[in-house]
């Protein structure tokens, strides 16, 4: 292999300064080691600071500014930005809906891929093609697994009324009661479906990770011991299980309350605000008025910072790293 | 062959549980299936919506009396080429800056400590739970006020920058894995540094390489929010985008809109197939493997 340049200055550097090198390494060269890992470190810190922490100073910024709906800034808002926000009509009922929806989905997903994680872990023929069956809707976009959803559900011709129908739980096409998204608490509940649908993959795949790496003598030891099967799975699968579900837990809190293009692309959050959680509802004052979508967005934030640092704490990264 | 599969069956065998008897094996098996069937039914009708005719798109069956394959000709004369290109450039942008950083980063925290490394790690694992959505309204500003709003620049940055961390992660993991005496010796052949992770450790992280570079391409292909805030031109828009002009006020073009789903959706599907039993790991930041 050849000697790079730098290698081989390095190396006579070395030899030259051998005798008087006593007092350790030069100033110059004390600085070069400190400055090392800035180059190796440095572009991704920069890359973070410029693509993640900036957009996070400026939405702070943008919720104390008065910004005109063209978005040009007319000064300092003060707390105003707050006080509109918080006077909204439907901010109070946006709040509640937010947190219901992130509820349900997030148990929900979790109590089908514990199920779901124990069938996949199961030996069976073709275990290999049916688990990537399950990845269809993680790999696709959200937006689009969205669209397909609300075809499904048009109140004229979609494939889940007509099943539907001829199951005789839709009584009329082009009804009341094949238009699903036009009622909002029906509207809610497909929505919430098709969360919990693209969340299961990644919820089950970590559960599977979490099933495989419970040793197989921990089985053998409670067999011998004579335990029921019913008894192994609470006393020895479920606690080690735990610390894979915490974790899948607060990644799919993140996901589902960050879930912004399933209600946008099935009922856009109408009719009003009604189906709107506090990320379309941000996202539509955005439009409008963007101060207050910035103070919207700083509560949201608020939420946000607390589920990382549960996740912090739950994920060990210290032991990972160190 | 049969011998062949008893004594790899014994080993996996201490894995599971217990063996099953024959009739619940079937069972399973066939719940299996179901839940497989299930999960890909709304990507089937994506593809059965796509090739529906015109004349049948308000009929009511499950299949098309006939298939129209010249919807995709017709799709691709709307001009969605060149909103694939613009995603292409988005997503190809986005994983190559991606791994130009997070290669060096990944390997430098993997290998070596030094003052800060702890402080860096925290903010990659801090901001690999950020999402653009919560924070749309400052990406906005931020790019409004840079003057790159409509840049694809803006796109391939916030993109890179979302998903730097995911890749840090795997690869810093493969990297911890690769014993320190192979760099060494390496380095005592006179390779420097940089040189030693190029030639050696590299080589040997390829399959988390590979899982970063699918997983980034295909977020940033799929990422819609920070797109639709960023792009006013549906025609150069990111393919998310775009497809959201098929939706008019008073009527969908359902067909092209499928359509153009089917193309956006497929190969990543396929794409993500590769590295499906790795992308656990790098989510959850080696908590679970």
């Amino acid at each position: 292999m050849q000697e790079t340049s730098a290698a081989a200055v390095a190396r006579a550097d070395r030899a030259a300064s051998a005798p008087i090198s006593r007092r350790g390494p030069s100033a110059g060269r004390r600085l070069g080691r400190r400055l090392q890992p800035l180059a190796w470190v440095g572009p991704a810190a920069g890359l973070i600071i410029f693509a993640v922490i900036w957009p996070v100073y400026e939405m702070f910024h943008t919720s104390f500014q008065n910004i005109s709906p063209i978005g040009i800034v007319l000064g300092s808002n003060g707390t105003a930005n707050y006080k509109t926000l918080f006077h909204e009509p439907s901010f109070g009922s946006v709040v509640v809906r937010t947190i219901i929806w992130t509820v349900v989905v997030v148990t929900l997903t979790m109590a089908i891929s514990l199920p779901l994680a124990q069938l996949f872990n199961q030996r069976f023929p073709g275990r290999r093609i049916t688990r990537w069956a399950l990845i269809a809707p993680w790999a696709a976009s959200v937006m689009m697994t969205a669209i397909v959803f609300r075809w499904m559900l048009d109140p004229n011709s979609g494939v889940i009324n007509l099943l539907l129908h001829q199951l005789g739980i839709v009584n009329g096409f082009n009804t009341n009661s094949s238009d699903w998204l036009g009622r909002p608490v029906a509207a809610l509940a497909w929505m919430m479906a098709v969360a919990v649908f693209v969340s299961l993959p990644f919820t089950t795949y970590t559960l599977l990770a979490g099933l495989q790496s419970i040793p197989g003598d921990v089985y053998e030891a409670a067999r011998v011991d004579g335990a029921s099967k019913l008894g192994t799975y609470r006393l020895i699968t479920l606690p080690l299980l735990r610390p894979a579900a915490l974790i899948a837990t607060l990644i799919n809190l993140m996901n589902v309350f960050n879930s912004f293009p399933i209600i946008y692309e099935m009922t856009r959050g109408g009719p009003g605000y009604e189906t709107s959680t506090t990320t379309v509802f941000m996202y539509i004052l955005k439009q409008s008025n963007i101060g207050e979508a910035g103070a919207m967005s700083v509560v949201n934030f608020g939420i946000v910072i607390v589920i990382v640092i549960a996740f912090l704490r739950a994920s060990r990264w210290k032991t990972e790293v160190n | 062959m049969a011998a062949v599969t008893v004594s790899t069956r014994a080993s996996a065998a201490t894995r599971a549980p217990r063996r099953l008897p024959s009739l619940s094996k079937a069972l399973i098996a066939i719940a299996a299936y179901a839940v497989a069937v299930i999960f890909l039914l709304p990507y089937v009708e994506m593809i059965v919506t796509a090739l529906r005719p015109q004349s049948e798109l308000l009929e009511r069956n499950y299949l098309p009396r006939h298939f129209a394959w010249s919807n995709f000709s017709t799709l691709w004369s709307t001009g969605l080429g060149r909103n694939i290109e613009t995603s292409l450039e988005i997503a190809g942008g986005a994983t190559i800056l991606v791994l130009l950083v997070a290669i060096p980063a990944a390997y430098y925290s993997a290998k070596r400590k030094f003052r800060g490394r702890t402080i860096f790690l925290l903010l990659v694992l801090v901001t690999q739970m950020f999402q653009p959505t919560a924070l749309v309204v400052g990406i906005y500003r931020q790019f409004n006020d840079l003057n790159m709003i409509n840049s694809i620049w803006s796109l391939i940055l916030v993109n890179a920058g979302f998903n730097l961390a995911f890749a840090i992660w795997i690869l810093n993991a493969y990297f911890a894995s690769i014993p320190k005496e192979l760099e060494e010796a390496a380095m005592v052949d006179g390779t420097n540094r940089f040189g030693a992770m190029l030639r050696v450790v590299l080589p040997m992280a390829w399959p988390g390489v590979v899982t970063a570079l699918i997983f980034t391409f295909i977020a940033a292909w799929n990422e819609f929010i920070v797109a639709l805030t960023l792009t006013t031109n549906n025609a150069t828009a990111p393919l998310t985008v775009a497809l959201n002009s098929y939706i008019g006020e008073y009527q969908v073009d359902w067909q092209h809109l499928l359509g153009g789903s089917v193309v956006a959706t497929i190969p990543v599907i396929i794409l993500f197939a590769f590295i499906e039993g790795k992308v656990v790991g790098g989510l959850t930041a080696g908590s679970v493997k």
